[in-house]
């Protein structure tokens, strides 16, 4: 029992995101108003962002700036936060908002077409 | 030397085409179409001419400004790649020929837009096959995505829900596949898709690395529609503009078939996916599932597009099967048919717009006497109808034999029976087209509200006619050039690098 809680403590950064991407992917499934959905697709997406960050993070490790340098100094790869995750996710950011703008411009055109955003009243309408 | 920079080319050519065209649009409309057309030919250029380097010299490493990898970006460009590479730009060439008259008719105000993503979208697929970097394949795969999501919207009033439905399907996909990139990442520290191959392989028996592939896979399928995860498919693709659909139809699906083999063949390795998982039983079974059910669901459908669209479901099926068969014959089965399916799908979807384009009906019934009415294009839709059933010398027919022998060789019979069952009903499915088309009136029963018939006796303006019957006589022609293509290109992309299979 306790090795399972050790094993729960410490990865606890992990099981978040685990637990923030199952959220997202139940908003995306579940939820009936295209809003939500597209709020879960987001909370989706932001968890596997969260998720890269903290992979480039470590114990007494700061930003990956050298205060003054020239170049020439020895630099300690443990004593930085390795910025590669960092800046992936900075494309990724783009590119999950961009998706946020897409969606919620198809959205738009939904809403103007049928007055609504709940789904089973679309398919509804659809139907007749 | 230019021809030392095709790789980049190929990749840069269509951006900056794009940007140009979406300026054009608010100054000169007129220009978009020739930017379009420039831009796409620069890809086949550059794409035909790294065909012939590569046949010629063998696979190519190019750095993304000079950058030599793993720390930069790399294009590698191996057998595989230009075999994709030719046949995504000149698909995509020969549908925007093919594909003027209906945006020019459907998009009237917003031709600048929908050029400039139609371009961007295949830049996108372009730079997905070219590139040799896990997460440049992402942002590309994005790319792509994003521009067809806005193409699919700009289609029949249920287009924005049927796109949007994809939206969430397509942004699951390739999060998982982010996702899977990310644990790889951790592992190995590089993102390089040769790299990352060779530190992997201390790591097969490691449960991060199973995870990894796991996740990578499934988000791959999901964008790939593999049954049962093809929901997003059907609608996105009946309801898109014709100009779109037959752009997506051909190239999405087979560009992600393309990534799950390229990522098998160089990051995981053979050795690793079929050696050392042994999910070979149940994706095979899989397979057979989506083929059966991809063709039953075809036969269920009264809406022409919607009937290709399922079709799509079956093929995947087929190519998915012969990838996880795990054997040379299957891989060599696999890729021969990405390619031909291309092909097969861009002529049946070309003809289906020509039909829609003049009947402006997507009812099969409404088919009835259009041999009499548009002889050229039932000629191509016939042609693509025989291969897709694997009548020689079409070339459907070669590459659904490599798989037939590689499911008996591998003892795969639930495959062999899926591919043989699927090919039957695909037969049903295109006799009662052709003999609607052939044998019965037009016209149907009288006083039925078929007053828009008239304009649908004419054949289509031969700006739709010719690149149809290019595309038909590739068919033909790619079926005839079977062996240049596996002996040149397939079997020496299957036996260079980590991918070597026996």
């Amino acid at each position: 029992m306790t090795g399972g809680l050790a094993f729960l403590v410490a990865k606890y950064n992990y099981w978040v995101y685990i637990v923030l991407m199952m959220i997202g992917l139940y908003a995306i499934i579940a939820k009936n108003n295209l809003i939500k959905k597209i709020i879960g697709m987001s909370i989706f997406q932001t968890a596997v962002i969260l998720y890269y960050i903290s992979t480039g993070a470590k114990k007494g490790a700061t930003i990956p700036i050298i205060a003054h340098g020239h170049g020439h100094e020895a630099v300690q790869a443990a004593d930085y936060i390795n910025p590669l995750p960092h800046v992936l996710m900075l494309t990724a950011i783009v590119v999950s908002v961009a998706t946020l703008g897409v969606a919620l411009a198809l959205a738009i055109r939904i809403y103007e077409q049928h007055r609504t955003l709940e789904e089973d009243e679309i398919l509804e309408r659809l139907k007749e | 030397m230019i021809s030392g920079q095709y790789p980049a080319l190929l990749v840069i050519v269509p951006l900056l085409a794009a940007c140009l065209i979406a300026l054009a649009g608010w100054l000169k409309p007129v220009l978009c179409f020739p930017l379009a057309a420039t831009g796409l030919l620069g890809a086949v250029w550059s794409a035909v001419g790294l065909l012939l380097r590569v046949a010629g010299e063998g696979p190519i490493l190019y750095r993304l400004g000079g950058w030599p990898p793993p720390v930069g970006i790399a294009y590698a460009v191996d057998h595989l790649t230009v075999l994709v590479l030719v046949v995504v730009a000149s698909v995509a060439l020969v549908n925007l020929v093919a594909s003027r008259a209906t945006i020019e008719r459907e998009q009237v105000h917003r031709r600048g837009p929908f050029y400039a993503l139609y371009v961007l979208s295949v830049t996108g697929l372009l730079g997905i096959v070219v590139t040799g970097d896990a997460f440049n394949l992402y942002v590309l795969l994005e790319i792509a995505a994003l521009s067809g999501y806005a193409l699919i919207a700009m289609g029949s009033p249920r287009a924005p829900l049927a796109s949007l439905n994809y939206l969430f399907m397509g942004t699951i996909g390739a999060t998982f596949y982010l996702l899977g990139v990310g644990i790889l990442y951790i592992q190995t520290g590089t993102l390089n898709m040769a790299d990352l191959a060779l530190r992997l392989a201390p790591l097969h028996g490691s449960p991060a690395l199973l995870v990894a592939f796991l996740v990578i896979i499934v988000g791959l399928w999901l964008k790939m529609a593999f049954y049962p995860l093809h929901g997003w498919l059907p609608g996105a693709y009946t309801y898109a503009p014709s100009a779109a659909s037959s752009l997506m139809a051909p190239l999405t699906t087979k560009v992600m078939i393309y990534v799950m083999i390229r990522l098998i063949l160089s990051v995981f390795t053979p050795a690793y996916a079929f050696g050392v998982l042994k999910l070979e039983g149940l994706v095979v079974w899989l397979a057979s599932a989506a083929i059966v059910a991809g063709a039953v669901m075809a036969l269920a459908q009264r809406d022409l597009k919607k009937m290709l669209t399922y079709l799509i479901v079956a093929e995947v099926g087929y190519m998915v099967g012969g990838v996880w068969l795990g054997t040379k014959t299957g891989l060599t089965g696999a890729i021969l048919h990405l390619i031909n399916d291309a092909a097969m799908t861009l002529t049946l979807f070309l003809a289906a717009a020509n039909l829609v384009f003049r009947t402006k009906s997507r009812r099969i019934e409404d088919l009835k006497g259009s041999f009499a009415r548009m002889p050229w294009t039932m000629t191509g839709l016939a042609a693509a109808g025989l291969a897709v059933i694997g009548v020689p010398p079409f070339c459907g027919f070669f590459s659904k034999w490599y798989l037939l022998q590689a499911a008996l060789e591998a003892g795969q019979y639930q495959f062999l029976a899926a591919l043989l069952l699927s090919s039957l009903i695909s037969a049903v499915l295109f006799f009662r087209l052709f003999e609607a088309a052939l044998f019965e009136p037009a016209g149907g029963k009288p006083g039925h509200g078929r007053g828009r018939r008239e304009e649908g006796m004419a054949e289509a303006p031969p700006s739709m006619v010719i690149p149809l019957l290019v595309a038909a006589a590739s068919l033909v022609a790619m079926g005839l050039a079977t062996r240049l293509i596996v002996q040149g290109f397939i079997l020496p992309a299957l036996s260079g690098g980590p991918g070597g299979l026996s």
